[in-house]
Parts: structure tokens; C-alpha cells; sequence
């Protein structure tokens, strides 16, 4: 059985108050919760505050390039299908700078978990509008508003079928470690969007505006329905559901790709002559 | 002077679609296994239908490596394949067409193709009746017609062979006059016949490769193709990417987990890529990527040749970070540069280049199999079992190299990071840390240069006219050399198959020991001879480039030759 213990605690660079604590002790909990041990997981991040995340935890991590962690985290999971493969990073980094690879993904449906803690706001350049900002936001970048409207992630992806699609909010700590947890068990892609405030940058979207805006979905609601899922999805600001929005049974990249995937990688392998010999007959 | 070479050249030309590939690679096998030799350049434009494109297989029963523009059999199947190709018809050539065409002036061989083949089997009456006037085995082509077309249906074998006697029939009573190639005695072992592409794919699958990530691009496109082939043979693991971002960023993510990875693109997918590559060196990540280059900038000339990227390769990624670069000079160096390129980007634990172009890419010819003792990998070694808790993935070692460990194969855990980072792989601003891993991370340079390849020099010492070149460039310059030699003229070649990391001392000498010093390149601006003067001084200002789209030949590099001679 593994522990809040194994995961350890550090040493932070956020602000005092940012949702990202809330979020980092939800994700340790959802891994004790999902019974993993830490050398069984990879996480893989981008760059921004969010992506600093896996440093604040014991767990295999790979650090790498903003925009880019879905792509490293592909590639991992079909080197090494045994590991839990798990993608954080912030809403700027996955919506905006990878936003290709986000559709890719969701498309591909490898068995990998994104956690984007979408707080609405560049942080870590202080305070530019995100993908995910409301329109008319205003800042040192967009001094005249924002003109942009906003993206919604989790109305894509449900339009676009990805297996696991939930939001959850930072200031529900059991509700959205139980979400992580069913989108790590979940084989196939699965999105949580984390709603959080930005306590320097973002003024509007603040702790007690989310307490206020956002309601837990029912346990009634069926999120099997994409139909019933996309007009929840695409609720207004004044009630935002939280909670897993729409799922699915799609099979994985895996199941479909049988052979693309290998069960186990050691680096460069001694070479099978004879097979490589039934290479070269091609060529004679 | 310039010497006759007892090669023939023998050209397809048609609209794309028309099948002039398919008669040109048959044709090729049938040659090899014959055994003579080849090299091919194929010319194609960026269309699916129509339009114009040839396939020039140069042929002889000695040893060549370099194409060749003047022909002697051109199977034309349009009429401008006759107006374009022409002008290049050798005195004794002869003009294949179909009855409906017209030979404008040329000695010319008519033949009812509709008669003898129907709808949809041009490719094989072609194929049978170029085999016929070259001379070749018949037999022969009946086998490699059965290899071709055994695993589809029988009735389509069946037909494919009685078109290919009705052609043979029609030939024999025609009888045109045409000297086909001297004999040649087929004994010696079997050769594989394999263009660029295919050699890099076969040598990152003898160096053992267990994934490749792209994304298509001409004319890289089919190295991956060719690995995705023998994908499940090997045990290999492939996806098609989003876009080239996304490609070497999995193969990062794949070799980081322990699957040594390859990646090919040209160079507008390479731009896209440079983030990548930046991204291996800082996170210490083992990553080959293969560039064939086609002329630029931006979109170019898709579907053509240049060596223009080399510098654009060598400064690829920001940051400082060591690298190796390999230029393959022909097919039996692609595959074993590639091999290289794994086994050294295993040990720096950074990022490796092969560099090629779409002639090298698309250019078929005879090689022999691989040799087994070429094919033993460099083993890493990525676990032992006193490694300390907690593992540090970047320890500061005297090479520079840290042990390497891959996520989930043990209890430890790995931790990688594209900031600067400290030895445990954490995020860090600690300056004097930084300083010790720019460091540790140059270091493996020494490693490189111990591993490097040291340019070939091939002709004669001392000589009064030495070329210098990279890369594809290897075999047209060094027949232009060996027709320009007289008995009085020394000549002679210096050709780097690595042109990064460079170590001096392998090669001033013999350049300081040279009369006349000609740099030899497929771009504009003489690229590699500025690399040379800025490691070594040396000033090398008598260039010969090219930047047409088309490859470098003996006769180009002879005619600019006399040009900067006459100056001289």
C-alpha cells in the first residue's frame, strides 16, 4: 500500500494561496488513492507555474518544454505501457501553446491522464490574458480587453469524444481528488480541467467567485450521454458544473494499434539476425 | 581531358501516375541481380498526376557512384519526355516510344505497346523489352516478374508473364540496332539494391532502434515508411505525429522511457523541430533525427536536391550543446552512419544527425548485405544494482556522461528537467550549478571527437588538385577527379562523411600538402568551406556549388573546373 509519505513534501516557488496547493495535495491523494507506488508513475510537464508541479512530489518526472507535455508523455506510455502516465501543466501551456497536441491527443486516445490546472491567466509572465480568459480581460497586453472568447476545453473535448472528460475546482479537495483518481483508472484519455484562482494575476476569477459559480453535477446526471454532456459542458459562467461531464468506452490507442506499442523498453537491443535477415530479403 | 566511361545511362521519362517508377525499380533489380551496377536519380515534381518526371539509371558492369545526364536508352512514355530529353541523347542512342508518339529526329524504336499490352501492363512490356535491348538475361526477368507479383492474385501472374513474352516475341523479330551492356558474370554473393532512405531505416534497425515519430514530408517521408514496414518483424513501435513539434517531442519522451528512437523530416520539418533538439541536449536524451534535404528557403523546391542545411543543422536548438553530425557519401554509409549515429547518441546521451538530400534519398543502387559483425549494437547499460538512493540523473562525471536510468525499471526514480536543473534533476537557480552543467554538458564533446569520423582521402598523395566535399557530393566528386587525373596531373578527394564534431590534425596536412584546393558543394554559398575556415583558418576560395535543384555530376564539376582553371 503506498502512502501520502512516499510522495513527500517540499519546497514550493508559488504564491501563498494559489490554487496550485490545493491541487498538488489532490493529485498525492488521488495516487495514494489509486494504490500506485511512485516509481510506477511518470509525470510529465510543461512550462509555467502549474508545470513545476511534479517537482513538488516523489514520482518519476519529466520536466520538459512549454506547450509540449502531451507529446513527451505519447511517446513515454508507448515506450512503456506499465508506467501511469500522467500530463500537468497550466491552461496557457496545454490549450494555448500545445493546443494541436491537445486535439491530437484527445483524438488518439493513448492512455495517458492531463491534469490542466486552468486558473484563466499567465502567472509565470505575469498576468497576459490565457486561452481560457474571459473576453474583455484586461492587462498590460490586452490594455483594451481581451478580444478573444474564451476556449472551452471541456466542451471540445466532448465533442470530440475524448474518453474521460471532468472538471473539478481546487477548493473542492475530495471531489477533485476522486476525479483524478477515475481518470488515472480510466484506459484511454482523460482530461481533468482544474479550475483555480490566480491570487496575483487573475482578480476577476477569484476563490469565492468559484465557490459561488461552481455546483457539483447530480448523482443523477449520466455522463454517457454526449449529447446531454455537450449542453452541460457548454453551461454560462453562472453555473459551472463540476464534476466527470461526459465518458466513454472508445477503445485506446493501444487496442487499436496492436504491435505499435512495445511491452517493455531497455535501450538499444542486441539485434535478432535472423529476423533482420528476413529485413534485407526484401531487397534482393 | 575527360575520359569515356564505359557506363550507359538509361532514362524513363513520363507525367507522374504513368508508372515510370515502378518500370524504373524493376528495371534496376533486374540489373542488380544481373550484377551490374547502378545509381539512379529520380526527378519528380510536387504533383500526384501529371506533369513531369524522369527516373536516370546509370549502369555498367564496373563500379559507379555518380550520375550521370547523357543517355543512351530513354523509354519515353509522353511526347515531352522526347522534347525534354532529347538534347540529352548520346550518337548511338535510341528512343523506346509507343507507335503513337513522335521521335522527332531520333534513332528511334516504335513499339505497339497497346498491342502487346492492353490496359495496364505498360510497366511490363517496358520492363521486358529495356531488359531485351540491354542485353539481359530473359529468364531473369521472368523470375523477377514471379517475385513481383507471386503474392497477388495468380491470374494477375499469369497475365503480367504473357505480356512480358509477347513483348519479348515482338522484340527479338523487331531486332533494332542497339548495343546493349558487356557481359557480366553474375557469380559473387547476392546484393541488396536500397536508395538512401531505406539504407537509414535498415541501419537504425541494426543499431536497434525500438521507435520512430514523424510527420510526412518530401523527401524524407519514406525512411519512416520503410521502418513502418518492418515494424512488427522487429518488434518496433511507430506513430504519425501532428505535426514535426509533436514528432520529436514523443521520441524524446520514447527514448527518456528507454526505446531509442529515430525521427525523419527535411528542413522546414527540422525548423520546427529545433526546440526538440535543444530540449535532448538540456534533459541529456539519447535522439537521431535523419535529414534529407531538398532546397529551401521556406517550401523550395519540394521534390528536389540541395546541401544547403548544414548549417542550419549544426546551429539547430538554442543553447550550447556538443552534437555529431553524419553526411553519408552513399548507400552502404547511410546505413552504417546511421548505426553510428545510435550508438553515439547512446553513449553522449544527446542529440545525433544524419544529413542526406533527396538525391542520396531517392537514389537506388547495388550494395552488398551487411556485414553481421557491423550489426552489434552498442549495449547501454542502464541499471546496476548498487546504485545509490536517491539516483541522481545528472551526477557530474569526469566525461561528463551520468549513469542513466529508466523510469519504472526500478525503484528509482528519474527525474529530468529542461530548466536548469541540479544532479537530481531538479529545477534549480543556483548559478555556481549552472556553471558545473554547461560543464559537464560540453564535456562530451571529447567523447564525440573519440568517436568521430575522420574525412577519406582516395586518389593520388601529394596531388596538384585536390576536391573537397561532404555528404552525397562523395561519388561524382570523386570520378571527376579520376577523369581529370593524367599522367602528369596528381588528383584526388577528401570527402567528410562527418562534419561535426572536426578534429584538424585528420586533415590540414593533407590539404596543406595540395597544389590547387577546390571546395565541392550542393548550395550556394559554400557552406561547409565556411566551417572549415572558422575551425581552422584555412580560406579554401576556389568553390565549385550547385543550387539548380539537381544533383551534382563528373561533368558539371569538370566544366566548372576548366572555368576556374582558366582563371587560375
Amino acid at each position: 500500500m503506498s502512502t501520502l509519505n512516499d510522495y513527500g513534501s517540499f519546497e514550493t516557488a508559488w504564491c501563498p494561496g494559489c490554487g496550485n496547493f490545493s491541487i498538488l495535495k489532490a493529485v498525492k491523494q488521488a495516487l495514494v488513492q489509486c494504490n500506485l507506488a511512485p516509481h510506477n508513475v511518470l509525470f510529465v510537464s510543461g512550462i509555467g507555474q502549474a508545470a513545476k508541479a511534479p517537482h513538488y512530489l516523489h514520482a518519476n518526472v519529466f520536466n520538459g518544454l512549454h506547450g509540449r507535455s502531451l507529446p513527451v508523455a505519447t511517446g513515454a506510455k508507448l515506450a512503456n505501457p506499465h508506467l501511469t502516465v500522467i500530463a500537468e501543466s497550466g491552461d496557457g501551456c496545454n490549450y494555448g501553446e500545445g493546443g494541436n497536441h491537445f486535439l491530437a491527443a484527445i483524438r488518439r486516445n493513448i492512455d495517458i491522464t492531463l491534469l490542466v490546472h486552468d486558473n484563466r491567466v499567465y502567472g509565470l509572465t505575469k498576468g497576459q490574458a490565457s486561452p481560457t480568459s474571459p473576453e474583455g480581460f484586461v492587462s498590460k497586453a490586452q490594455p483594451n480587453g481581451n478580444p478573444s472568447l474564451p476556449f472551452n476545453p471541456v466542451a471540445v473535448a466532448t465533442v470530440m469524444q475524448a474518453g474521460f472528460v471532468a472538471r473539478g475546482f481546487a477548493g473542492e479537495m475530495a471531489h477533485l481528488t476522486d476525479l483524478i483518481c477515475q481518470a488515472i483508472a480510466h484506459k484511454g484519455f482523460s482530461l481533468v480541467d482544474i479550475l483555480q484562482p490566480c491570487v496575483s494575476f487573475n482578480r476577476l476569477n477569484t476563490f469565492s467567485w468559484y465557490q459561488e459559480h461552481c455546483r457539483k453535477l447530480e448523482n443523477s446526471y449520466d455522463p454517457t450521454d454526449q449529447r446531454g454532456a455537450l449542453d452541460v459542458a457548454m453551461m454560462d459562467e453562472n453555473r459551472l458544473p463540476i464534476g466527470v461531464i461526459y465518458k466513454n468506452k472508445r477503445p485506446s490507442f493501444k487496442e487499436k494499434s496492436e504491435g505499435s506499442s512495445s511491452e517493455q523498453a531497455f535501450g538499444l537491443q542486441a539485434l535478432n539476425q535472423e529476423l533482420f535477415e528476413e529485413v534485407l530479403a526484401h531487397y534482393y | 581531358m575527360v575520359k569515356r566511361n564505359s557506363s550507359k545511362t538509361i532514362c524513363i521519362g513520363g507525367e507522374a501516375g504513368q508508372g515510370l517508377v515502378t518500370i524504373g525499380k524493376l528495371l534496376c533489380k533486374a540489373l542488380v541481380r544481373s550484377g551490374y551496377h547502378i545509381v539512379v536519380t529520380q526527378s519528380y515534381q510536387s504533383r500526384i498526376r501529371g506533369g513531369h518526371n524522369d527516373f536516370f539509371i546509370r549502369t555498367s558492369a564496373d563500379p559507379v557512384a555518380a550520375p550521370s545526364k547523357t543517355i543512351d536508352l530513354l523509354i519515353a512514355l509522353d511526347q515531352a519526355s522526347i522534347s525534354e530529353y532529347g538534347r540529352l541523347m548520346n550518337k548511338d542512342g535510341l528512343v523506346v516510344l509507343d507507335t503513337i508518339l513522335d521521335p522527332e529526329t531520333h534513332h528511334a524504336l516504335k513499339v505497339p505497346f497497346k498491342d502487346l499490352a492492353g490496359d495496364g501492363f505498360l510497366n511490363i512490356a517496358a520492363l521486358t523489352i529495356a531488359g531485351a535491348l540491354l542485353g539481359l538475361n530473359e529468364p531473369l526477368i521472368q523470375q523477377l516478374i514471379s517475385d513481383t507479383f507471386h503474392k497477388k492474385d495468380k491470374a494477375i501472374l499469369e497475365e503480367n508473364l504473357l505480356v512480358s513474352e509477347k513483348a519479348l516475341k515482338w522484340i527479338r523479330e523487331a531486332a533494332p540496332a542497339f548495343e546493349g551492356l558487356p557481359p557480366v558474370s553474375p557469380k559473387g554473393p547476392r546484393r541488396l539494391m536500397l536508395n538512401g532512405n531505406e539504407a537509414i531505416a535498415l541501419g537504425a534497425i541494426a543499431a536497434g532502434v525500438r521507435s520512430g515519430f514523424f510527420y510526412p514530408m518530401t523527401p524524407a517521408t519514406s525512411i519512416m515508411l520503410t521502418f513502418i514496414q518492418h515494424a512488427r518483424t522487429m518488434g518496433m513501435m511507430f506513430e504519425q505525429a501532428e505535426d514535426e513539434i509533436a514528432a520529436v517531442n514523443m521520441a524524446i519522451g520514447a527514448s527518456f522511457c528507454g526505446a531509442p528512437s529515430l525521427v525523419a523530416t527535411s528542413g522546414g520539418g527540422f525548423a520546427l523541430m529545433s526546440e526538440g533538439i535543444s530540449l535532448a541536449a538540456m534533459t541529456e536524451t539519447p535522439l537521431v533525427i535523419a535529414v534529407a534535404q531538398r532546397p529551401g528557403p521556406a517550401t523550395g523546391l519540394p521534390t528536389r536536391t540541395e546541401q544547403g542545411d548544414l548549417l542550419f543543422v549544426l546551429h539547430s536548438g538554442h543553447g550550447e550543446f556538443p552534437r555529431a553530425i553524419f553526411t553519408p557519401g552513399n548507400i552502404e554509409e547511410c546505413f552504417s552512419l546511421t548505426q553510428k549515429a545510435f550508438e553515439v547518441s547512446e553513449k553522449s546521451q544527446g542529440p545525433a544527425f544524419i544529413l542526406t538530400d533527396q538525391f542520396l534519398a531517392d537514389s537506388y543502387r547495388a550494395v552488398l548485405p551487411f556485414d553481421r559483425i557491423d550489426t552489434t549494437p552498442f549495449q547501454s547499460v542502464p541499471h546496476t544494482p548498487d546504485t545509490k538512493t536517491p539516483y541522481q540523473r545528472y551526477t557530474l562525471t569526469p566525461n561528463g556522461v551520468s549513469p542513466r536510468l529508466y523510469p519504472g525499471m526500478s525503484h528509482h526514480l528519474v527525474i529530468a528537467d529542461s530548466d536548469e536543473h541540479t544532479e537530481d534533476g531538479h529545477i534549480t537557480e543556483d548559478l555556481s550549478i549552472r556553471k558545473k552543467m554547461v560543464e559537464k554538458r560540453l564535456r562530451k564533446t571529447a567523447l564525440l571527437l573519440s568517436e568521430r569520423i575522420p574525412p577519406s582521402f582516395t586518389g593520388d598523395s601529394h596531388p596538384h588538385v585536390l576536391f573537397i566535399c561532404w555528404g552525397s557530393a562523395k561519388g561524382a566528386v570523386e570520378e571527376a577527379a579520376e577523369r581529370l587525373r593524367t599522367p602528369s596531373l596528381r588528383t584526388a578527394t577528401l570527402h567528410f562523411s562527418q562534419v561535426w564534431p572536426l578534429a584538424p590534425d585528420d586533415f590540414l596536412p593533407v590539404i596543406q600538402s595540395a597544389g590547387v584546393v577546390v571546395s565541392i558543394e550542393g548550395n550556394a554559398t559554400g557552406q561547409f568551406a565556411g566551417v572549415l575556415q572558422r575551425e581552422t583558418g584555412l580560406r579554401l576560395e576556389k568553390q565549385i556549388t550547385r543550387y539548380d535543384g539537381l544533383p551534382l555530376t563528373p561533368s558539371y564539376i569538370l566544366s566548372a573546373f576548366e572555368k576556374i582553371d582558366e582563371g587560375h
